[in-house]
């Protein structure tokens, strides 16, 4: 048995002590993480190769819509209900997407700690010589840097599959016209690796706390959930004050966030019009309401057809709305305040992880 | 010097104390051999020395007076857990790989060359190695790393008599060859008969006896640790049921 007693020389050339600096510890985690970051990296490109097949014929089939003229021909409403018909299919792609901000965040970051906790790992990695504060903020910081540059790629091929369905023109073409600020919203270049990272911070703190990987997973989706939702119906509109106007030429591309109306210069009702008041309106052709510009299949426009038959009658039609200037603001506000959080929630998992106790 | 200096000591998880009162000195240049029954508190005492818990009450310093987790302390302990947890997904290059990027002092030369004698091929997965190569393994990233002082948490309750042998005779030579100070728990008494020559008695939280094996089986007549240890044992037991 002389192999098992081999001694172990005290200072013999490789043992010599050397610096511990914080590259180090991103080799580690590359070491650990390379599987989870193959597997985030494989899943975007498959993701990426089927929204380019279906971004390339959207953008063909609006290519077609631009430049056909006259606009009003049969043959141009023809390929702008092509055009709206590639909507259907495209507006379910979001709900799809909307998951992969969370899914990415929450499988990327729950299991960090949970993992060392449930299989106790870390008993190994918080005695080793590498302090494990630092060890936390140099796996964590790393992992959320790689995750923000990787949703940053795919959110740009989000962006320009949809560009078409938001441009400032679609109106006036007979075609969906989208406000940049509620479409793909929370999929764009800031907001995309914004809630992907919040999502990760919030899965590794879940871990540190639950220290048990699946459960942290799901309290990590649940918690994106709650913050999207929150976002989405509360938060959002209130970034910036929204403007206020009387001008019923609002365009499509605003975010219309409420709708109001006054009859001689007083508060009349909110929304639209009581049945007795749209009785005094008559439409020509059809009957129906259907504003300038929305073509055979489009969508309506937001020129409210009622304002131009009440305005006689003394009623004048409000609306609040945030312009699309205000697109990239607003992506900064919602990413910045993403980006506090995550860092928060960051430094308090580190501080647990300092402080924790077996 | 002391590598364990432990005063007051305790630790208290919700409303039950796993360790109380506990004052020692743990001698450097010793195996000792940290003794008693599951859940006497030896694990909450381990975990104490070597920074993965903080007391609740009383203090503990290493390495001759060191803050615990300081990174001097990091640096002069190594610590095997329990079960010797390691990454079994990854390779043991891989293990070795990051025990080596985490340390100041790793020689890698070593763990390589232990490895290759023990019959352990780096790149199989750490998962895929038998219970006995686990924790040969585990063993070899902590000796690899030049400590001080080794800490070894119930190193050998989960393998077998020969597996036993092996990890206790590589943990002998370090402390004999390099003078590596090594503190051990354990719940099996026949197997620590010959390797500590420092022993920590332990039951319910408390320690019950401590000091120089040889001394204490002179001072209370018993032929054997084992003897010696049953008999401080049974003694406690009776005492507090009867209080």
């Amino acid at each position: 048995m002389t192999a098992l007693t081999m001694p172990a020389r005290r200072d013999s050339g490789d043992a010599a002590p050397r610096p511990l600096p914080w590259r180090r510890m991103l080799r580690v985690t590359w070491r650990q993480e390379r599987f989870k970051i193959a597997g985030v990296a494989a899943l975007l490109v498959v993701l990426a190769v089927w929204l380019w097949i279906a971004g390339t014929s959207v953008h063909h089939a609006y290519a077609a819509v631009l430049a056909c003229h006259p606009a009003s021909s049969p043959n141009c409403q023809d390929l702008a209900s092509t055009f709206n018909g590639t909507w259907n299919s495209v507006s379910y792609w979001t709900i799809f997407l909307q998951l992969v901000p969370a899914l990415i965040g929450a499988f990327a970051g729950a299991p960090v700690l949970a993992r060392e906790l449930e299989t106790g790992t870390f008993r190994f990695a918080w005695t080793q010589g590498f302090e494990r504060w630092r060890w936390a903020l140099a796996k964590l910081v790393a992992l959320a840097v790689v995750l923000a540059a990787a949703t940053f790629a795919f959110s740009v091929l989000v962006s320009w599959c949809y560009q078409p369905f938001l441009g400032p023109n679609n109106q006036d073409l007979g075609i969906y016209g989208n406000s940049p600020l509620v479409t793909v919203f929370s999929l764009r270049e800031v907001t995309f690796p914004a809630w992907t990272v919040a999502t990760f911070a919030v899965g590794a703190l879940a871990g540190m706390l639950i220290r048990r990987v699946v459960p942290a997973i799901v309290a990590a989706l649940a918690v994106y959930a709650g913050l999207a939702v929150a976002a989405a119906a509360f938060l959002r509109e209130h970034y910036l004050t929204p403007l206020v106007s009387s001008d019923t030429n609002v365009p499509g591309t605003a975010w219309i966030i409420g709708q109001w109306w006054t009859k001689d210069g007083r508060f009349a009702f909110a929304g639209n019009p009581p049945l007795n008041l749209i009785s005094k309106c008559s439409f020509p052709g059809g009957g129906g309401p259907g504003g300038k510009g929305g073509g055979p299949g489009g969508p309506p426009s937001s020129v409210n057809p009622f304002a131009q038959c009440l305005a006689p009658h003394g009623y004048a039609e409000w609306n609040s709305f945030q312009p699309v200037s205000r697109f990239w603001p607003f992506q900064w506000i919602e990413g910045g305040w993403l980006l506090v959080l995550s860092a928060l929630l960051i430094a308090v998992t580190i501080w647990l992880v300092h402080r924790r106790v077996a | 010097m002391n590598v364990v200096e432990a005063s007051g000591l305790g630790k208290r998880y919700g409303r039950t104390w796993a360790l109380r009162e506990c004052t020692l000195e743990i001698p450097a240049g010793r195996v000792s051999a940290l003794v008693g029954p599951n859940g006497a508190g030896k694990t909450t005492l381990l975990n104490l020395a070597v920074g993965l818990s903080a007391p609740s009450a009383g203090a503990v310093t290493v390495l001759g007076g060191r803050r615990v987790g300081s990174p001097d302390a990091l640096d002069g302990i190594a610590f095997v857990a329990q079960d010797t947890p390691l990454y079994k997904t990854l390779s043991v290059a891989d293990m070795i790989y990051i025990a080596r990027s985490l340390n100041r002092r790793f020689d890698q030369a070593y763990a390589k060359a232990r490895l290759d004698e023990l019959g352990i091929p780096v790149k199989r997965r750490a998962g895929k190695l038998s219970g006995g190569q686990q924790a040969q393994l585990a063993l070899t990233l902590a000796l690899a790393r030049r400590p001080q002082l080794l800490v070894l948490d119930e190193p050998v309750a989960a393998l077998d008599p020969v597996a036993r042998h092996d990890f206790m005779a590589t943990v002998l030579a370090a402390a004999a060859a390099d003078g590596v100070s090594v503190l051990l728990s354990s719940h099996v008494l026949t197997e620590l008969e010959r390797v500590a020559s420092h022993l920590v008695l332990m039951s319910r939280g408390r320690v019950r006896l401590a000091g120089p094996v040889d001394e204490l089986l002179a001072t209370h007549g018993q032929a054997s640790l084992e003897q010696l240890a049953l008999h401080f044992l049974r003694e406690t037991e009776t005492s507090e049921v009867t209080r």
